[in-house]
């Protein structure tokens, strides 16, 4: 009836979960209860059996069969609502993950440069938080033991976070049709714990890391010239998680939406002091790893941010 | 003169209350409370393309400020006082009919017609100018600010539904006042009965203030910014 | 007034069916009954193409790997919901009774337009059309909800074909919408005041305000996808510039409003319903009608719960929320007034009243479930899958089906002036109600477990759940097939019908003769009581 727990989050929903079973299981308890003895005690026991006498309704029972449920609905919500905005406000100090979707398959990255298809290996005891991005159309990274998902939309980063609690091997699963193989768009989750998982982290990681892979497309892309060289950009020091002013006034956090959206369209936010139509427009050039490299390596530049170290 | 009195046509003319309804009183009535239903229909059906172009506008302020430098709005302009006109000569035509005035019936209902044609012919004007810029979507499409290409592209694309539907519910209208005309030609309105001229004069209003939704936000807005 | 006309004689008298039997009367009708059955054969065409494609779905969940190609199964899922939505579900309790029904039940002798209703159909069928051309060209992969950008720029199927079928049904949608609403404005009977309608007007009335309003908005999303198919300005696509999510925006507006299109109609059956199997008016009968309306107005202010995990903002998700479990009072309130007016009643258990009690109990159980998925953190679970999947076929099949279903069986006498057969009836219905159970209940389990849906293979574990609801689904078909072989015998060959078999209170019943004549009534009706007036006594201590 319950799949595997294996997250902080998982018991707390199945806590929910379990109370809305128990409601419901009173309330059709309840009604079939009422109809099968009204059934049984006033079925016509002939034709003739007189005519029964009208009952119109009565304004004090309405509302006390419409408040009352109404009162464990707003319970419903109060919870469902406060474990909802829990499990989408990931906390300070996670490990992040960077997962990218494509028809049909999902790409892990992971900080030090591990890489792998279709698995996720992530610790015990420790919040993790993903960013999913796509690079076709819709999918949606569902971890049914965790009782977690988010759909990865294009065009956008997406995110959750979780913490595991049990060692084991989950399942993964596409949670929004996206075409032939959707079911087949299927992995596994693997949770270690924490020196197993250093074990592994070690035994893997061969190649640069994603913010070493970054620097390298930094270069690639001729972002240096710009940005560190003639100072046509602004300097990325420093920049990720802090406050950005924009040359139309507004100001806005330096996240990694915003990082992708400035690498891929420019001009939709300029930076206050420098002009718009002067950085070449990226979109379609750079693909969704790739992005997500560069991104790393820009937040590995800010030190005042504790995630920088991959 | 009788071709301007219509009570004696009226009589030789097959009645024109339907047997399901108890009086003409019950049939106007129903037949005008389906008109605004339908409107409210259309409403509905605009508004989910104003929907589109409120959350592009404001995701694209720029490119948005940018594309409105393409609008003519002369030609804009220009359209509207045509239709606010044609509205005006739909509303005698039905005072017209009120009055069971045949010939006045169907010269407003012409004049309607042809403002209406007058409208359709700026919009292609409007619509072969954007032709030749190359701003109609699709493989053709063509930016001057290729920062904006894409955005511009989706904008012009919400341009061209929106008008262009508008464009096809004036091509619609002006079939109806045809048909109008036609049946006014044959006698077969009077004061007492002249329900269709009604219900279609409701529907050419309706077209009409779409197009004065349409015009500022699509013409006039954008050039207030930058 | 109640008035009982003799038995017929021996020669039928003339109704609306014997008039005129040729294929014009038929396909040129204005006869808002005669466009009743017209619906009532394309409806049931659509429902068995429909579930062809169920049973197809369900044999190949038979196996974890699947039989067919997945590009098949996911035409499968496709072209069933597609068909069963818009090409069955939304017209037809309101096609069919609704058509039927409600110019009689109001003592009005047709609808406000009958030649706009002929029209509705034509349009219905055309839109048929291109959905079957889709069909036999090959079929669309999108699933019936076309998220972009997978049906804008990705898939290589018929799309637009199929979209063209669902936009030109949606206008036939409208037309009958704005039919009612008119009609139940402008042509009630002398008497006939707002709050002496019977509560299937009200459903209807209720279901009407949605399909005129919401209808719009999903046609013109047809559009837009159309034309981005095409032309590819980029307004679904990211790399155009374009927002995906504004899609689903689009679609659920109308989508959401549309499941209640998809309930109300049957809630109003079973007041009908339950009203007279028992006896009694119904109790709180203007908490119940007031109830339909509040159904229409608050539906139109929930779409925003199909997108809680698809990048909407928390805050708006949370109104979502909450206006979601406000939405179910309305329907709660319905169901207990429905098991009040059993109280006290004098009950009996024909098969229109099973259906009726089938559809509490399970629609309880489908509304119920619908809960689950308000609750944002478990919705979170359990969103895309199969738990969803069980949650909308109780309340569509279970409640909608079933109410359609009763209904037939109820007003069968009044449309075909035969009976048809009660022990056949009820078998049927409780194969049906053994087999509905059976093929949906597991899928609550499958979804809390995290079988997703859309899925044409499977892990491994999930497999005895399914075989548990192939199995009912078979049980199901049988249940199915066995009203259309009785029902169809018994419209040549049942035992004719008197005026009021079941004894109802109705102008339908006591005034408009059964069969009724092409106008309804022989003589014009004046209402001068309440709804379901079996007693004028009323109970001491009740209210």
């Amino acid at each position: 009836m319950f799949p595997a727990a294996a997250s902080t989050a998982a018991p707390q929903v199945d806590a929910l979960y379990v109370y809305l079973v128990l409601l419901s299981v009173v309330m059709t308890t309840l009604i079939f209860i009422a109809i099968g003895f009204f059934a049984y005690k006033y079925r016509r026991r002939s034709p003739d059996d007189p005519m029964p006498r009208a009952i119109h309704g009565s304004i004090p029972i309405e509302l006390t069969w419409s408040v009352i449920p109404f009162l464990f609905m707003l319970v419903m919500f109060a919870w469902g609502t406060k474990l909802y905005f829990e499990n989408y406000t990931p906390p300070r100090n996670t490990l992040d993950i960077y997962v990218v979707g494509k028809q049909w398959m999902w790409k892990v990255q992971y900080p030090d440069g591990q890489r792998e298809i279709n698995e996720l290996h992530v610790p015990t005891g420790r919040p993790v938080k993903l960013t999913l991005a796509s690079e076709d159309v819709i999918h949606s990274f569902y971890i049914p033991a965790f009782r977690l998902k988010h759909d990865v939309v294009p065009g956008s980063y997406q995110t959750y976070w979780f913490q595991a609690t049990e060692p084991g091997r989950y399942h993964l699963f596409c949670a929004e049709y996206c075409g032939t193989n959707h079911s087949r768009m299927i992995g596994w989750v693997d949770v270690m714990d924490p020196v197993s998982y250093q074990n592994w982290l070690a035994g893997g990681a061969t190649g640069a890391t994603m913010s070493q892979l970054g620097e390298k497309l930094f270069e690639k892309y001729g972002c240096v010239t710009c940005h560190v060289t003639n100072h046509n950009g602004p300097p990325l020091n420093n920049v990720f998680g802090h406050p950005v002013q924009l040359a139309d006034g507004r100001t806005v956090l330096a996240d990694e939406p915003f990082l992708r959206e400035s690498i891929l369209n420019p001009n939709a936010k300029v930076v206050k002091g420098y002009k718009p139509n002067v950085m070449p427009v990226y979109q379609g050039q750079i693909d969704e790893e790739g992005l997500l490299q560069l991104i790393v390596y820009i937040k590995s530049l800010s030190q005042t941010n504790p995630q920088a170290i991959p | 003169m009788a071709d301007t009195d219509l009570s004696v046509a009226a009589h030789a003319a097959p009645t024109t209350l339907k047997h399901h309804f108890d009086d003409r009183e019950q049939q106007l009535e129903s037949s005008t409370l389906g008109m605004w239903v339908f409107l409210l229909t259309e409403i509905m059906f605009f508004g989910g393309m104003f929907g589109a172009y409120t959350v592009y506008r404001n995701l694209y302020p720029a490119a948005f400020a940018s594309t409105s430098h393409y609008m003519n709005v002369t030609l804009g302009a220009t359209n509207t006082a045509v239709l606010i006109f044609s509205s005006l000569t739909m509303a005698l035509a039905v005072r017209s009919a009120q009055l069971g005035q045949k010939r006045a019936l169907i010269s407003f209902l012409t004049f309607t017609l042809i403002l209406g044609l007058v409208f359709l012919s700026i919009k292609y004007v409007e619509y072969h100018e954007k032709w030749v810029d190359h701003h109609i979507p699709g493989p053709g499409f063509h930016y001057a600010e290729p920062q904006y290409f894409h955005q511009a592209q989706i904008l012009f694309f919400l341009y061209f539904a929106m008008t262009g539907l508008h464009a096809l519910h004036m091509i619609v209208g002006a079939g109806l006042i045809i048909t109008l005309i036609a049946m006014a030609a044959r006698n077969r309105f009077s004061s007492g009965w002249y329900t269709p001229v009604e219900m279609i004069g409701l529907y050419w209003h309706f077209v009409d203030i779409v197009w004065i939704f349409l015009f500022p936000l699509l013409y006039l807005i954008g050039r207030t910014m930058r | 007034m109640s008035t009982t006309l003799p038995l017929p004689e021996t020669t039928e008298r003339p109704n609306y069916l014997n008039v005129d039997y040729s294929w014009k009367s038929w396909l040129f009708t204005t006869d808002h009954k005669r466009i009743a059955l017209l619906y009532l054969f394309s409806i049931t065409a659509f429902f068995l193409v429909g579930a062809v494609f169920a049973g197809l779905m369900r044999l190949n969940l038979l196996f974890p790997d699947g039989l067919f190609e997945h590009d098949t199964y996911n035409k499968f899922f496709t072209m069933h919901g597609v068909i069963m939505v818009f090409f069955f579900l939304v017209p037809s309790i309101p096609a069919t009774l609704g058509n039927f029904l409600l110019p009689i039940m109001i003592g009005a002798r047709d609808l406000a337009f009958p030649r706009i209703n002929l029209l509705s159909w034509y349009i219905y069928i055309a839109g048929g059309v291109f959905a079957v051309l889709a069909i036999v060209k090959g079929g669309v992969d999108t699933g019936w909800t076309f998220y972009a950008p997978f049906s804008t720029t990705y898939s290589n199927t018929h799309v637009i074909l199929a979209a063209i079928g669902v936009f030109i049904s949606g206008f036939s949608s409208i037309l009958t919408g704005l039919n009612f609403i008119v009609t139940v404005h402008k042509m009630r009977a002398p008497g006939m005041t707002w709050s002496r309608l019977p509560l299937f007007v009200w459903a209807h009335y209720a279901t009407s305000l949605i399909q005129v309003l919401g209808t719009p908005v999903v046609a013109i999303t047809i559009v837009l996808l159309m034309l981005e198919r095409i032309l590819h300005a980029g307004i679904f696509d990211p790399n155009l510039g374009g927002d995906p999510v504004l899609f689903q925006h689009l679609f659920w507006f109308y989508s959401h409003p549309a499941v209640y299109i998809m309930i109300l109609p049957g809630m109003g059956v079973v007041s009908e319903i339950i009203a007279c199997y028992s006896r009694k008016g119904i109790f709180g009968y203007g908490f119940v009608a007031f109830s339909s309306v509040a159904i229409a107005v608050l539906g139109f202010m929930v779409w925003g719960h199909h997108l809680f995990v698809a990048g909407q903002s928390m805050y708006a998700s949370m109104v979502f929320s909450f206006i979601s479990f406000l939405v179910a009072v309305p329907s709660a309130i319905k169901v207990f007034n429905w098991t009040a007016t059993m109280y006290k009643g004098s009950i009996t258990f024909d098969t229109p009243m099973l259906y009726a009690l089938g559809f509490i109990g399970l629609f309880t159980i489908g509304g119920l479930t619908g809960l689950f998925l308000a609750t944002m953190a478990i919705d979170v679970h359990l969103t895309d899958t199969y738990f969803v999947i069980a949650h909308f076929h109780y309340v569509m099949v279970g409640g909608m089906v079933l109410a359609f279903l009763g209904g037939i069986h109820f007003w069968f006498p009044k449309m075909t002036g035969r009976l048809y057969p009660e022990m056949w009836a009820r078998l049927a219905a409780a194969i049906i109600f053994v087999g509905f159970n059976l093929t949906f209940f597991p899928q609550f389990i499958l979804g809390y477990l995290g079988m997703p849906r859309r899925y044409a293979t499977y892990a491994q574990e999930f497999q005895v759940l399914h075989v548990l609801s192939t199995a009912g689904a078979s049980i199901l078909g049988v249940g199915y097939l066995l009203p259309l072989i009785y029902l169809t015998w018994a419209w040549r060959k049942g035992e004719r019908s008197p005026q009021n078999p079941w004894q109802a209170k109705g102008l339908e019943w006591e005034q408009s003769p059964t069969p009724p004549p092409t106008f309804n009534f022989d003589v014009p009706p004046v209402v001068t009581e309440r709804p379901y007036n079996y007693s004028e006594e009323v109970e001491v201590g009740g209210y």
